[in-house]
């Protein structure tokens, strides 16, 4: 049925004469692999105790629940397994086994054969200080809840007390019991908020932590006075309950920002794969690429991806570009031929001279300019951060306004002065502020996870809601990357079978694309492909080709896309034309952002011909050919230049810079390891529409962002003049803190909570 | 009102016991795959993962 099928069926049976070896070439992939995997494996297996060891990989293509059980379930079946665990939410996996260590390479290929990629990692490098930090956060906000409600408990006797003519020894008893349980909570609760502000002091600059630090230590002071001489009021439950919220909202925006992290560190992990080196004296090794030394041999199978640039010395083939150019079409080469590192072999072995490696390849060359254009956008400053800059020195000056008022201006005594004061500082606390971003954040890039879609950076949801400009790559992004038959009623059945029946015993994408249009042509018998020219099959009337123009004998013309040509003897030889297959929805997405009002250009490093067919079926009339990965970044400048905030939607290797130089960028999980790394979120799908549920999502998160900070906003307007008029006590500050967080939370809930609109059978 | 020399106590305790029995599982790791545990309750089988022999 499929191209691929097709291909099985006829491999058994090789005719003389076939020059795709594909046994050998099998076999030869499969021991450079388990090379690569002892080669790579032996430095990370940990002995945990006598006979038992040990191991920890990233596990590239977990997605849900079924294959955290499926890998778990074939580790388990592994005689020897003790443990085998995988982390959905770092896609990690630890499997620790009793016997000897070289059983690791072996379990990691039960894994492998599942479909997951692995890389294996070392947990004690790479522990995370994220994470401890992650963690030492929920002890602090678990901390903080659990005094929180029994401080709250406590003051909402005290509170009814003062309606109710409560005792004074009573009511000192509570506070006592209060301050006993808040104080020492507060100093292990604060500490992430103290150790910060404290550094920012001694670096003379103020954040968010200082005023945070200041009212909650201030609070707890003239508190911990009250108490001592049996005043009316203490503030220990605002200044725990601040605290516990603070927390909360520190620990969410951890949470997402660590997610986004990791994301990014698996990917580049995942990038490095080995290298077969061929040595003098004719065995192999597996290398890192980076310890690939010009001049070395380099052996590549047939479908693997090429780890240095090289010139090839034996074998021919054809090389996939799309990732490096966008051109869709496959290159044949031969001897002598140059081939870049990044791009796909086709259907024939090769053995390549090394000329670059490492630092010196194209792909190094394509990596440097992202570096430079990432740098650029590191600039970008979240929206919270710059209310924050602005909102220190505001409540800073307020509370000292108020202090020196009541106390000079006013004729009251310090400490109550101080206490109104308090009373400022505490109301105005960014609770509200502190819970409205990483709430929204949370609620958002959960929802688009469940959509398919990985956020990478944690300020990508806020660059996505202002995109007014979408530029596509074609190659892979807006087509699928396969090529299809283009159907032309000018040939004739019996041709167009002849064709495909042949075009089954390769491997080659146009010829499976051609075998995939008749899928109930039987293979035919005795075909011999020249790898990278075409496949001739010997009848009883001659010789029939299927094959590129100068294998068909015919003249060459520039204009020509990609084709096969069929020739018989006694007979016109015969053009089957290829087309890029659009994806599904790619016309139905398009026009829904240009019905949104977004321009849609089309950057493209593929010939104007092609690209020219594609952007007119798409209705996209900006749009431009033969770019390199240089000409699409100075377009993507020009375009930030006039004022336009730009989506990059790509995929390629040649696309990596400019994901890394616009505005925000989206690429699809097929993509290049390197465009995944560039880009700020990435899609999983055949479908193009995660494109405008992301644009959606992130539109709606902004809306909410916004109207959180309004509602914190409005909060303080009303709260403040209350504050500084002396009129807040204890019980309404609660309320008045409490509303607004519930306030800013529910507003964010909302998001979580609304169905979509455009929702589509996934 | 004597009796909240007793009762204040024994909330605390009682609070104080929660508080113990949460950093006891964020510890043992029970907090590191949030995403996870939500799934796993789905898996059919609840075959061990491999008796240890």
């Amino acid at each position: 049925m499929s191209p691929d099928g097709a291909s099985t069926v006829v491999a058994p049976g090789p005719a003389p004469g076939v020059t795709r070896a594909v046994p050998v070439d099998d076999a030869r992939t499969d021991a450079s692999l388990a090379d690569g995997e002892s080669f790579a494996l032996g430095s990370y297996i940990r002995e945990t105790a006598a006979g038992r060891h040990a191991l920890d990989f990233m596990v590239e293509g977990v997605h849900c629940g079924g294959c955290v059980a499926k890998i778990e379930r074939a580790l388990a079946g592994e005689p020897g397994v003790t443990m085998a665990r995988v982390n959905l939410s770092t896609r990690r996996l630890a499997v620790e086994w009793s016997g000897a260590p070289a059983r690791g390479s072996a379990l990691a290929a039960a894994v492998e054969k599942l479909g997951f990629g692995l890389v294996p990692y070392d947990p004690v490098r790479l522990a995370d200080a994220d994470k401890d930090e992650e963690k030492a956060l929920l002890r602090a906000m678990a901390v903080a809840g659990f005094a929180a409600a029994n401080v709250m408990l406590l003051s909402v006797s005290i509170w009814a007390g003062h309606f109710q003519d409560m005792g004074a020894a009573t009511r000192a008893l509570m506070h006592w019991f209060s301050a006993l349980i808040a104080l020492p909570a507060i100093l292990y609760a604060g500490r992430p908020f103290f150790g910060s502000a404290l550094s920012a002091l001694k670096a003379l600059r103020t954040n968010m932590d200082v005023p945070i630090s200041l009212a909650v230590l201030l609070a707890s002071a003239v508190s911990l006075h009250e108490t001592l001489v049996g005043g009316p009021h203490a503030y220990f439950d605002s200044a725990i309950t601040l605290l516990f919220f603070l927390l909360v909202g520190r620990y969410l925006d951890r949470r997402a920002r660590g997610r986004a992290r990791e994301a990014g560190t698996r990917l580049l992990a995942l990038r490095a794969k080995a290298v077969t080196v061929l040595s003098p004296d004719g065995t192999r090794r597996a290398l890192p690429p980076d310890q690939v030394l010009p001049g070395m041999s380099v052996l590549i199978a047939a479908g693997e991806r090429i780890g240095a640039d090289g010139r090839i010395i034996s074998g021919a083939s054809e090389i996939d570009q799309s990732l490096i150019t966008g051109e869709a079409l496959a290159q044949s080469v031969g001897i002598g031929d140059q081939v870049f590192a990044g791009t796909l072999n086709g259907s024939g072995a090769l053995t390549i001279s090394v000329t670059g490696a490492g630092e010196d390849t194209l792909l190094a060359e394509i990596a440097r300019l992202m570096e430079a254009a990432e740098q650029r956008r590191a600039r970008y400053v979240a929206l919270a951060d710059r209310v924050a800059r602005l909102y220190a020195p505001v409540v800073h000056g307020l509370a000292l306004a108020t202090f020196l008022g009541w106390w000079i201006v006013g004729g009251l005594a310090w400490q109550p002065a101080l206490l109104i004061a308090v009373a400022v500082l505490v109301i105005t606390c960014p609770c509200a502020l502190g819970l409205a971003v990483p709430a929204v954040q949370v609620i958002a890039s959960g929802r688009l996870l469940r959509h398919g879609v990985l956020l990478k950076s944690a300020t990508a949801l806020e660059r996505l809601a202002q995109v007014d400009t979408v530029v596509f790559d074609k190659t892979g992004t807006l087509t699928t990357g396969t090529p299809a038959l283009t159907r032309d009623p000018a040939i004739d059945d019996a041709s167009l079978h002849l064709a495909a029946s042949m075009a089954g015993a390769s491997r080659h994408p146009l010829a499976r694309a051609l075998a995939g249009a008749v899928p109930d042509a039987p293979v035919a018998h005795g075909v011999a492909e020249e790898p990278g020219r075409g496949l001739s099959l010997q009848t009883a009337t001659g010789e029939v080709r299927l094959g590129s123009r100068s294998w068909c004998g015919i003249s060459e013309s520039d204009d020509s896309g990609p084709e096969l040509w069929l020739a018989r003897p006694n007979a016109e030889p015969i053009r089957f034309g290829f087309s890029e297959r659009l994806r599904d929805d790619a016309e139905a997405v398009v026009a829904a952002l240009q019905a949104r009002g977004l321009g849609v250009e089309l950057l493209s490093g593929d010939r104007p011909a092609t690209v020219a067919a594609i952007a007119g079926r798409l209705n996209i009339t900006c749009w431009r050919a033969a770019q390199s990965p240089a000409d699409k970044c100075a377009r993507l400048a020009e375009l930030a230049d006039a004022g336009r905030r730009v989506l990059m939607v790509g995929d390629g290797l040649n696309d990596a810079p400019a994901l890394a130089a616009a505005h925000v960028s989206l690429s699809p999980s097929s993509a290049a390891d390197l465009s995944q790394t560039a880009a700020d979120a990435v899609f999983q799908g055949a479908r193009l529409a995660p494109v405008l549920e992301t644009l959606a999502i992130a539109r709606r998160a902004g809306a909410l962002v916004r109207q959180n900070f309004g509602l914190a906003f409005g909060y303080n307007l009303l709260a403040i003049p209350v504050a500084i008029a002396g009129m807040v006590t204890p019980l309404i500050a609660a309320l008045a803190m409490s509303a607004s967080s519930i306030a800013v939370i529910g507003n964010a809930l909302r998001l979580a909570g609304k169905p979509r609109k455009n929702e589509g059978p996934r | 009102m004597d009796v909240l020399v007793y009762l204040i106590p024994i909330a605390i305790i009682l609070g104080g016991i929660g508080l113990g029995a949460f950093l006891w599982a964020l510890k043992s790791g029970q907090f590191d795959d949030m995403d996870g545990a939500a799934e796993r309750i789905l898996h059919d089988d609840d075959e061990e993962p491999k008796p240890a022999e």
